[in-house]
C-alpha cells in the first residue's frame, strides 16, 4: 500500500499525460470533435478514417469524334474532365469529392489513381519513403563507425565524441543550423560544392525544390542520429570476447570473413534494437519538417506526425489529427511485430 | 609434428618486460606444461608461439622454421583457449569445421576429418547442438576438437581446465593424456595448477619473474628442484624451510647447524659449500614423520591439525619460533596444544645456498629418472 502511495505521483502523470491521451487519441478518432466548437461532438464511426485512407481508380477512355477518330490536341488524345467523375456524379458515388493522386496513360486510356485526402497519401509515402532509405543507411553508416572507433588508437575517444555531438545537439537546432547550411544562395553546401568544382557548380535551394528538399531532410536526419546508433553498436561491439577474434585469426579468417563469421552473428540482438529504434524514430519524423520547410514545397515533406499535428491543431480538426495519430500507432505496431517476428531467435 | 625452439625470447609492453629472455627446445611430440604463479608470463609466451602477440626480441622455431614474423595461421599450431572460444551461433560442427571452411576445403575432405575428430572426442551425438547447449566439460571438448581439426603440429593449451569444475577436471586431464598418447602430437601447456604439471607433463617449465627458472621433468622437478621458488612451487603443502649455518664440509657432505636441530650431517655434494655459509635447508612435509623415527628431530607446540583421513596435516611452532608443516599417518592421536615430535632423514633434506640455488644432492631416488607413463 505504501508502495503504491509513494509511485502514486509518477503513475497518476504517466496516467494523465500517455495513458490518457492514447485511449482519448483511439476514442476521439471515431468522433467529429473539433478544438474549439460550439457543437456538440458526435459519433461518426470511421468516417475520418475513410476520408483519410478513401482511395479509388478510374480509366477514362480518350474522347474520340463522331467517326470515331480520337481528338488530338497538340497531338496528344484529350480526355474527359475528370471534375465530371468525382464531383456529385450519380453513376460514381465512391468517387465523390477524391482528388488525383497518380495518374499514368495505359494504352490509349488514363488511369486514375483518386484518393479522399491526396495530402494525407503524400504524407504516408513520404513517411515510407523516409523510414525504408533512412533505416538501413543510418544502421549501416552507424556500423561502420561503430567499426572505425572501436579500435585500441590513441585519441580514439575523441572521435567518439565528435561523432556523438549531433545527437546531444536539440533537432530544432540542428534542424535551423541545416537550413543555412542548406540555403539556396550563400548556403554551406552550395558554397562548398561550388568550391570543389571550381565554380562549375550552379547553386540549388536545396530545401525549396521539390526534387531536393525530402532527400536534403534525409541526409540530415541520418547524419543527426547517426552517432547515437553509432553507441549502441560500440556497445554491441564490445561484448563480443576477444578470444573469438584470436580463435578465428589462429584459423586464418580474413578480415571479412572474421566480420561474417564473428563480428556480425555477435550482433545480432544489437542489430534488432538498431533497426527497431531507428525504424520508430523515422515514423515519429516531425521536427525537421516544422523547423526546416512545413511539409513544402508542394507537399513534398509532408509527414504522417506532421500531418497529424497540423490538422489537430493547425486546421483544429482534433478528431482528424487522433484519427491519423492511431493509424500511425497501427502502422508502427505492425511493423515492430512484424521485425520481431522475422529477427527472431531460430532454434 | 614437429619441434619447437626459443631462443632468448622477450616480450615487454612498453617499457614493462614479462618475460625477459627464455630458452626452451620442446622435441617433437613432448608434452610440455608452462607453470607459474599469476603475471609470470605463462600466458604471453604461449601467445607468442600461437602468433597472437609479437615477438619482442629472440627467435621462435617451429619445425626448424623461423616463425617470429608468421601470422599464427600459417605456424602449424591451433590453440585451445581457456574460455573454450566456441562461436556461440555455430553448430558443433559449424565450430569445428570453421578453419577448413574459410580455407574452403572441400565439403567431403571438411565431413571427413570433423567426424574423425568427433569421434576421438566422443562428440558425435551433440554435433547439431550449439555450445550454449553443452556442458563445460562438452564445450572443452569442442575446443580441443576444432583444433584437431586444424591438424596442427603444434597443440597450444591456454589453462584449459580452468572453467571446469573439480570433477570433470580431473576427467578432462586424464582424456587430454590420452589424446596426446593417440594423437602423438607437440603439445604446449600452460597451468596455474601444478597437479596438472605433475600429471600431464613429460617436461615442466616453471615459469617466474620471466624467467624459466627451470626446465624438467616432473620428477626432476620434485625430487631435484634447481632453487627455491621451484621448492616451493612444485609439491602442497609448501616445502618447510630452516635457516642453516654450514659447520662442516668434508668428503661426506656437508654439516649444517640450526638452533632447532642442532647439527646434521646432508649427503649434499660439498663442492660449494664453505663453512660459515648461511643457507637454507628444505625438507617436504610429506617427508616427516611423527615421533623421534628419524635422523633430525624438531619438536614444538602444535598449531594446526587437519585431519584428511589416510594423513594429518600439522603444523607445529618451535620455542625459536620457527613454523614447519608435516604430513603424519592419518591415524596417529595427537591435539592442538601439544608439544610433540616431527623428525626427518638426512637424506630427504635439500640445501640451498645464500642465493636461493640448489646444492647437489647426492641421494636421490631412483624414480627421479622416471619419465610420464612408466
Amino acid at each position: 500500500m505504501a508502495g503504491w502511495l509513494m509511485a502514486g505521483p509518477s503513475l497518476a502523470i504517466l496516467a494523465i499525460f500517455l495513458i490518457l491521451p492514447f485511449f482519448l487519441a483511439f476514442g476521439l478518432s471515431f468522433t467529429n470533435q473539433r478544438l474549439i466548437s460550439p457543437n456538440p461532438t458526435e459519433y461518426v464511426g470511421m468516417r475520418n478514417f475513410e476520408s483519410l485512407l478513401g482511395v479509388g481508380t478510374l480509366t477514362l477512355e480518350p474522347l474520340r469524334g463522331e467517326n470515331g477518330d480520337l481528338i488530338l490536341e497538340d497531338g496528344a488524345p484529350t480526355y474527359p474532365r475528370l471534375r465530371g467523375y468525382t464531383r456529385n456524379n450519380p453513376d460514381y458515388p465512391h468517387l465523390n469529392g477524391m482528388r488525383e493522386w497518380i495518374s499514368w496513360t495505359w494504352g490509349e486510356n488514363r488511369v486514375y489513381v483518386l484518393a479522399s485526402d491526396v495530402v494525407f497519401m503524400r504524407a504516408l509515402v513520404n513517411t515510407f519513403m523516409f523510414v525504408l532509405i533512412v533505416a538501413p543507411l543510418q544502421g549501416a553508416l552507424a556500423l561502420g563507425l561503430a567499426l572505425l572507433v572501436n579500435q585500441k588508437l590513441k585519441g580514439i575517444n575523441a572521435f567518439r565524441a565528435i561523432f556523438f555531438m549531433p545527437v546531444v545537439v536539440s533537432m530544432v537546432v540542428v534542424a535551423l543550423l541545416w537550413r543555412f547550411i542548406y540555403d539556396g544562395q550563400n548556403g554551406l553546401l552550395n558554397t562548398l560544392l561550388a568550391f570543389l568544382t571550381f565554380g562549375g557548380f550552379k547553386p540549388v535551394d536545396w530545401l525549396g525544390n521539390t526534387s531536393t528538399a525530402f532527400g536534403a531532410m534525409i541526409a540530415m536526419s541520418i547524419w543527426q542520429a547517426v552517432g547515437f546508433h553509432m553507441v549502441i553498436w560500440l556497445s554491441g561491439l564490445q561484448t563480443i570476447p576477444e578470444h573469438l577474434y584470436e580463435a578465428a585469426r589462429i584459423e586464418g579468417a580474413s578480415r571479412w570473413q572474421t566480420f561474417v563469421h564473428v563480428t556480425w552473428p555477435g550482433l545480432r540482438n544489437t542489430a534488432v534494437l538498431v533497426l527497431i529504434v531507428i525504424t520508430m524514430q523515422a515514423f515519429a519524423l516531425f521536427t525537421q519538417v516544422d523547423v526546416m520547410t512545413n511539409g513544402g514545397p508542394i507537399d513534398s515533406t509532408q509527414s504522417l506526425v506532421y500531418q497529424a499535428v497540423q490538422r489537430g491543431y493547425g486546421q483544429q480538426d482534433i478528431a482528424g489529427g487522433s484519427a491519423i495519430s492511431v493509424l500511425l500507432f497501427l502502422i508502427v505496431l505492425s511493423i515492430s511485430l512484424i521485425q520481431r517476428y522475422l529477427t527472431r531467435e531460430r532454434t | 609434428m614437429a619441434s619447437l625452439s626459443m631462443k632468448s625470447v622477450r616480450k615487454s609492453y612498453g617499457a614493462v618486460e614479462v618475460i625477459k629472455g627464455v630458452d626452451l627446445d620442446i622435441a617433437d611430440g613432448e608434452f610440455v606444461v608452462v607453470v607459474g604463479p599469476s603475471g609470470c608470463g605463462k600466458s604471453p609466451l604461449l601467445r607468442m608461439v600461437a602468433g597472437l602477440e609479437e615477438i619482442t626480441a629472440g627467435t621462435m622455431e617451429i619445425g626448424g622454421r623461423v616463425v617470429n614474423d608468421l601470422e599464427p595461421k600459417d605456424r602449424g599450431i591451433a590453440m585451445v583457449f581457456q574460455s573454450y572460444a566456441l562461436y556461440p551461433h555455430k553448430t558443433v560442427y559449424d565450430n569445428m569445421a570453421f578453419g577448413l571452411h574459410i580455407a574452403k576445403a572441400p565439403k567431403a575432405e571438411v565431413d571427413a576429418k570433423v567426424k574423425k575428430a568427433a569421434e576421438i572426442l566422443k562428440l558425435e551425438p551433440y554435433l547439431d547442438r550449439l555450445p550454449k547447449q553443452l556442458s563445460g566439460g562438452q564445450r572443452q571438448r569442442v575446443a580441443i576438437g576444432r583444433a584437431i581439426v586444424r591438424n596442427p603440429e603444434v597443440f597450444l593449451f591456454d589453462e584449459p581446465l580452468s572453467n571446469l569444475d573439480a570433477a570433470l577436471r580431473v576427467n578432462t586431464r586424464a582424456e587430454i593424456a590420452k589424446l596426446h598418447r593417440d594423437l602423438g602430437a607437440t603439445m604446449i601447456y600452460v597451468t596455474h595448477d601444478q597437479v596438472e604439471a605433475m600429471t600431464l607433463a613429460d617436461k615442466i617449465v616453471v615459469l617466474e619473474g620471466g624467467y624459466a627458472q627451470q626446465i624438467g621433468t616432473p620428477m626432476e622437478l620434485y625430487h631435484t628442484p634447481a632453487n627455491l621458488f621451484v621448492a616451493g612451487f612444485i609439491g602442497s603443502p609448501k616445502m618447510n624451510y630452516i635457516e642453516v649455518t654450514v659447520a662442516e664440509v668434508s668428503a661426506d657432505g656437508v654439516k649444517v647447524a640450526a638452533p632447532d636441530i642442532g647439527e646434521a650431517l646432508l649427503p649434499i655434494d660439498p663442492d660449494k659449500a664453505a663453512v660459515g655459509d648461511r643457507a637454507t635447508l628444505g625438507i617436504r612435509p610429506e617427508d616427516m614423520r611423527h615421533g623421534k623415527t628419524d635422523g633430525i628431530t624438531v619438536s614444538g607446540r602444535v598449531e594446526l591439525v587437519e585431519r584428511l583421513g589416510h594423513e594429518t596435516l600439522v603444523e607445529i611452532t618451535t620455542t625459536n619460533g620457527l613454523d614447519l608443516k608435516g604430513i603424519i599417518d592419518g591415524t596417529t592421536l595427537i591435539s592442538l596444544g601439544d608439544t610433540t615430535d616431527l623428525s626427518f632423514a638426512a637424506a630427504s633434506c635439500h640445501l640451498f645456498d645464500s642465493a636461493g640455488k640448489a646444492l647437489t644432492r647426492r641421494e636421490v631416488p631412483e624414480v627421479v629418472r622416471a619419465r610420464r607413463g612408466t
